[in-house]
């Protein structure tokens, strides 16, 4: 047999996650240490899968099966195709610029309180979150999935309810109990979604016989499986609703700027680049591939969910004064475009999704880790409590104008790419969405310009007189974001190559074909 | 020799690179970094020109596939270059221009302690407008139309603390991102039209797409004009860009990237030829600017404020031109190169006095001036003379054949556009009349006048005087500055004529933007005599009312339409009421709205299970004999049940 | 005798049982009352046992007292320690639990 390269991936982390906390208290360094470094590992592992994985080979690939709960038909299945491996491939890259950034974000206040332990507990959480998310990329088994999707609750729970930022305007009480709103609001949410997403796991098994995604696809696709039209809507409907949650899709939005508003940046970068990215990925994988006619039959609605979403957000970004809840708001419309590239159903729009599911991870990690840097020295989030920042940080300023630029999907920037194939790919289909969904792109300037002008430009205010630029650590974290941006905005064709059979599979999946131009279709 | 092409991009994006990542280290060399990799720039266009006319007029047009950029099922967006003509012109003229900037930037920002980044920026402004008119495809331009925006962007904010400039750069940057929504629109159009953005494609097939599509496209192109190229109604941001360094404003909102727009349209001519409403629209949108930018530039005392009122309103005139098809097209782009020579010019003038003159920018603290700077006296009079047209100068003959061109549109269209282009003539003799005889002529009002603090808006912080308010002492600026006004002033002197007579642009565009002589209902030189006339009523009026009257050192009240003027003709107000006051109420009710009913909801159904689960919590009394009591009471239930049931 | 009149005197007795765990306070009487409940059980187990002729219900009888004793000995220690630390007897005053 050969090496389970799959499991590894997931396994590393998981065990450092172990060891990680089981550290002593006294060795905080060596915690982090001993995390950035599995994170690391596990980086080599995800980037030996991309070497490894055959574009426009098998569609899942480096399978392993093992049985499980023999009695259920559960099985220990993996595999990726290029959606995944390219998901996976975005994850193992953040978690180590997550964990620099958050290099002192669970420091013991006192220094020398040698009992402290939440150091450890910190870092060992965020190892076990990657650990979790990685696996879900690679289930391959409809009831492995649904557990991995509820357990990264777990501890992602505990990093937004347990850590947060420094200094608060309404001091430390009022934070721990905005931060425990925020947590459990996150965790009902959550739960809720998974719930109904159980009902219909069970009630899969119940119609299908079986969780492998494999099987039931091949059997659907054969003919031999026939699901009532009314069962496969309910089904897809239970799906949806919590990945929409995760996603999250207005209006299912509300716990996300609660939670990145109360959560370290690292923490809030953790939830919106790559814990949110299991919902959009999973509609590719499950609501496409499972149910590829309740699909069609939900598209109209969940576009204009989409749109309403990407200037909903987009609107209410502009409003915000705090810089983490912008942020957050961006992302809503962000993930609006994910959502309605998915669902647009063509290739560009597919492609352009998952362009965006990986260059949105990187840009908001730019963005939110820059802005981490900054909260971080004036104790601050609100807006209103900056000004003049460049002439006193110029390099802090000028890292988070590329973040904003790159949030704005300036082109030459990753996020354009991403961003123009969803809306061409929309707008082939759906004019009328495509073209509501480009105002997206001018208010997305007003808000991203509106925070840079308010809070870097002007005159220096006094608080901000002294405040110190960029360390090197902190610049370590973000030029590589910031060079990989500008790489994927010039050059993505690595990525659209491993993206691109697989989105060929899934159009395949639900029997769409791409509109005609118009003039081919005319001769 | 098509491998120059990449060449002529990288060389200023290298610079923009190494200038902005390099630090502090490069501070001492880095203008001249800048400046030698501008003109490295200049000299490889200047090798492929001498290239390309050594080749027929049908084989002039070079391309370079370089990468294949996005390739996605059914979608290939590639990076590729089209070196024809047009492209050329305007390689000549953003590199030749740029690098004369560039050498003026070294002496004007000397006193900058961010001159390293400014050359950086003015390096990325290079990079990005020569992409825009090398790109083989639409998707492909877009990002240069964008990378001109964000160093647009940059360098109007350039002076980032103070409030006015950082504004000023926002709102030029949002103002054109509703174009960039235009040409994004118009983008996907062609591709699910044509399934392709290639120039090759696009405009080969225009033909096969039905008008209405043709009608979009074109329309949508048009918003991406106006947006970039500050036309009528999208034209608000081109006078606060003037926050930024005067060599900005010469390079990027006169010479350059305003007329971007002008290139786009003349680009897609086929689509605009193949569409006569959209024409239509075009011609009225230039005429109104035309008109619109006139009346602006005449009630500015701001000199550079007056200066970019002429900027939009002479752009109007090529954007007027590209509207009447092949007739102007190349008329446009003529009166847009000679239009580069001597507004740069201009620009650089302004620049020069208010160097000299502590950063002041009201012309009515100005006066007398030709006897300190005479330097920028006769090269801002060669300029001044060559925008008015008078005979023999580039204005003229560029000027005059747009007009000529409108009047040979025919019918009555081609009377009304003749008549708006004359009094746009008369009009601009007025108001750059008025800008020279306050700034050079007359009594020397600045003499007991106290400098503007330079946190004011519209004052430039470069000075030497480092905010010193004493009173300025005029003189002339040193040789890196003069020398390229004089460069300049060559070219708004003799341009025009090298491309007039005999027709040799005509010649040279012919081939790519194809060329209509129309039917002219008035002789040539009729059209001539009334456009002398018309700068001379300019002119005379101007005389009349600034040199032989005193000038008062606060601006009179003025009559409504004056004051309307200076507010740019309300289009701020407008702007301030309906969008941002408008916009503003809208966020801030959903900013409440989703807290009280997207959020409500959900907390509503959170404490109305917490509600209730508190009531049921009464009946947990602690009492022993009365949970003894509902064990009782539910046995009786069930036995009653079970004994109904049997009974039923 | 008719066993069924057993049967009415055992309901009787369970009857006063439960009234009496519902009425009385004390925590001794309460208590004596579970035990006339559990053996008025008792006595319906018996005379099912003696209606049905088989032997079934006199052994569950037996379970019930031999499970009766067990509780005296666990309630009445918990009795005489509610007493020790309160003074009194009532079952009211045990009400801790309760949110």
């Amino acid at each position: 047999m050969s090496f389970p390269l799959l499991t590894a991936t997931a396994a590393l982390p998981a065990l450092g996650a172990i060891a990680t906390a089981a550290v002593p208290a006294a060795r905080r360094t060596a915690a982090k240490w001993l995390a950035l470094l599995v994170s690391v590992g596990t980086l080599v592992l995800a980037a030996i899968q991309l070497v490894r994985f055959e574009p426009g080979g098998a569609r899942y690939q480096l399978t392993e099966s093992h049985a499980w709960i023999k009695d259920f038909g559960v099985r220990y299945e993996l595999g990726v195709d290029g959606i995944g491996v390219a998901l996976i491939g975005l994850t193992a890259l953040l978690i180590p610029f997550i964990i620099a950034a958050g290099w002192h974000d669970a420091d013991p206040l006192e220094t020398n309180s040698s009992r402290w332990r939440p150091t450890q507990g910190f870092f060992a959480l965020i190892l076990a979150v990657e650990a979790m998310v990685v696996l879900s990329f690679e289930a391959t088994d409809v009831f492995l999935f649904y557990i991995l999707f509820e357990a990264m609750l777990i501890p992602m729970y505990f990093l937004i309810g347990g850590f947060g930022d420094r200094a608060h305007a309404q001091g430390d009480e009022a934070a721990a109990t905005q931060r425990s709103y925020a947590a459990v609001k996150f965790l009902l949410y959550n739960l809720v979604g998974g719930l109904i997403m159980l009902a219909a796991v069970i009630g899969l098994y119940v119609v299908a016989g079986s969780f492998s995604l494999n099987e039931i696809a091949a059997a659907r696709a054969s003919g031999s499986l026939h699901m009532a039209t009314n069962t496969e809507r309910l089904l897809f409907l239970g799906f949806f609703f919590a990945f929409a949650v995760k996603a999250p899709l207005w209006p299912l939005h509300t716990w996300l700027p609660n939670a990145m508003g109360e959560a370290t940046a690292p923490v809030a970068v953790l939830i919106t680049a790559v814990v949110d990215k299991v919902g959009t990925f999973a509609m590719l994988r499950f609501c496409l591939q499972l149910f590829p006619e309740a699909s069609k039959w939900a598209t109209p609605v969940i576009v204009v969910l989409a749109v309403i979403s990407i200037i909903y957000g987009a609107l209410l970004a502009v409003g915000q004064r705090d810089i983490k809840r912008l942020v957050a708001y961006a992302s809503i419309s962000h993930f609006g475009f994910i959502i309605m590239g998915i669902f647009a159903m063509t290739s560009q729009g597919q492609s352009g999704a998952t362009l965006y599911m990986v260059n949105h991870g990187i840009s908001t990690a730019a963005l939110m880790l820059v802005a981490g840097f900054l909260i971080s020295r004036r104790g601050s989030r609100l807006i209103s409590d900056y000004g003049g920042v460049q002439k006193v940080a110029p390099v802090l300023a000028g890292t988070f104008l590329i973040g904003g630029l790159a949030t704005l999907s300036l082109p030459g920037l990753a996020p354009f790419v991403s961003e123009f194939l969803v809306l061409v790919g929309t707008f082939s289909r759906y004019p009328a969405a495509g073209i509501v969904a480009t105002l997206g792109i001018v208010l997305a300037a007003l808000y991203v310009l509106v925070l840079y002008q308010r809070t870097m430009t002007g005159p220096v205010k006094a608080e901000i007189q002294g405040m110190p630029d960029l360390k090197v650590r902190e610049l370590l974290v973000v030029a590589p974001l910031i060079g990989l941006l500008i790489f994927l905005g010039v050059y993505p064709k690595p990525l659209t190559d491993i993206v691109n059979p697989s989105v060929r599979q899934t159009m395949s999946d639900v029997q769409k074909k791409d509109p005609n131009p118009v003039v081919e279709a005319a001769k | 020799m098509e491998n120059l092409i990449a060449l002529l991009i990288a060389a200023p994006l290298l610079g923009a690179a190494v200038l902005l990542c390099g630090g502090r280290r490069l501070d001492k060399a880095g203008h001249w970094l800048g400046t030698l990799l501008a003109g490295a720039s200049f000299v490889i266009g200047a090798v492929l020109f001498v290239d390309m006319l050594g080749r027929s007029a049908d084989h002039r047009t070079v391309t370079k596939h370089l990468f294949s950029w996005i390739p996605v099922e059914g979608f290939q967006a590639n990076v590729g270059f089209q070196l024809d003509q047009l492209s050329m012109t305007f390689v000549l003229l953003i590199t030749g221009v740029g690098t004369l900037i560039h050498i003026y930037s070294i002496g004007y920002m000397e006193h900058d302690e961010n001159r390293r980044r400014f050359f950086g920026y003015l390096n990325l402004f290079l990079a990005a407008m020569l992409l825009l008119v090398l790109a083989d495809n639409y998707l492909l331009l877009y990002v240069g139309w964008e990378g001109v925006g964000l160093a647009s962007y940059l360098l109007i904010g350039f002076w980032q603390h103070k409030p006015s400039a950082a504004t000023a750069a926002k709102k030029a940057f949002l103002v054109n991102r509703v174009g960039d929504m235009g040409l994004s629109i118009a983008i996907m159009v062609m591709f699910t039209t044509f399934g392709s953005f290639a120039f090759s494609t696009v405009l080969g097939e225009t033909g096969g797409a039905s008008s209405g599509r043709n009608t979009a496209i074109g329309l949508m192109l048009l918003l991406a004009a106006c947006g970039k190229s500050a036309q009528v109604p999208l034209q608000s941001w081109l006078g606060d860009a003037m926050e930024g360094p005067t060599p900005v404003s010469a390079l990027i909102h006169a010479a350059t990237m305003v007329t971007a727009g002008v290139y786009l349209i003349t680009r897609s001519g086929a689509i605009f030829n193949a569409v006569p409403d959209v024409q239509t629209v075009v011609v009225i949108v230039g005429a109104v600017t035309l008109l619109f930018g006139a009346i602006v530039g005449c009630a500015k005392d701001d000199i550079k404020k007056a200066l970019a009122g002429s900027t939009m309103s002479q752009i109007g005139y090529m954007v007027l031109a590209t509207g009447l098809g092949p007739i102007g097209y190349v008329f446009a782009i003529m009166h847009l190169v000679t239009h580069g020579f001597f507004k740069a010019g201009l620009f650089l003038g302004a620049g020069s006095v208010m160097h000299g003159m502590n950063d002041e920018v009201d012309m009515r603290k100005y006066g007398g001036l030709r006897k300190y700077m005479p330097v920028t006296f006769v090269t801002f009079g060669l300029g001044y003379l060559a925008i008015i047209g008078f005979p023999g100068l580039s204005g003229f003959f560029s000027k005059d054949k747009i007009i000529e061109a409108a009047f040979a549109k025919g019918g009555t269209e081609g009377w009304i556009l003749g008549a708006v282009t004359l009094l746009g003539a008369a009009i601009t003799a007025y108001y750059m009349t008025r800008v020279m005889v306050m700034t050079f002529f007359g009594e020397e009002r600045w003499k007991h006048a106290k400098t503007a603090s330079p946190d004011q808006p519209g004052v430039e912080p470069a000075a030497e005087t480092h905010g010193a308010h004493d009173e300025p002492h005029p003189h002339e600026s040193p040789k890196s500055m003069t020398i390229p006004m004089i460069v300049l002033a060559f070219g708004s002197v003799f341009a025009g004529g090298i491309f007039g007579i005999g027709d040799r642009f005509v010649k040279w565009l012919e081939p790519v933007t194809s060329f209509d002589h129309g039917n002219s209902p008035v002789a040539e030189w009729t059209v001539t005599a009334a456009t002398i006339v018309c700068l001379l009523i300019g002119v005379g009026l101007a005389v009349a009312q600034y040199g032989r009257k005193p000038v008062p050192a606060v601006a009179p009240r003025g009559s409504l339409l004056t004051r309307a003027a200076r507010r740019d003709l309300l289009q701020d107000d407008f702007n301030h009421v309906v969008l941002v006051r408008g916009g503003e109420h809208l966020t801030r009710s959903l900013v409440y709205l989703d807290h009280s009913l997207v959020d409500g909801v959900v907390n509503g159904t959170a404490a109305s299970v917490g509600g209730l689960s508190g009531r049921l919590r009464k009946l947990q009394n602690g009492f022993a004999r009365s949970y003894a009591v509902s064990m009782f009471g539910g046995a009786v239930v069930i036995i009653a049940a079970t004994l109904l049931m049997r009974a039923v | 005798m008719n066993p069924v009149n057993y049967l009415y005197l055992a309901a009787l007795l369970f009857t006063i049982g439960a009234a009496g765990v519902l009425i009385r306070r004390n925590a001794i009487v309460v208590f004596m009352c579970v035990e006339l409940m559990l053996n008025a059980c008792n006595l319906a187990f018996v005379c099912f046992s003696r209606l049905h002729g088989n032997l079934d219900g006199q052994i569950i009888a037996f379970f019930t007292m031999v499970v009766a004793a067990a509780e005296v000995v666990v309630g009445l220690a918990i009795i005489v320690s509610l007493f020790r630390s309160r003074h009194s007897a009532s079952v009211d005053d045990a009400s801790l639990m309760k949110l």
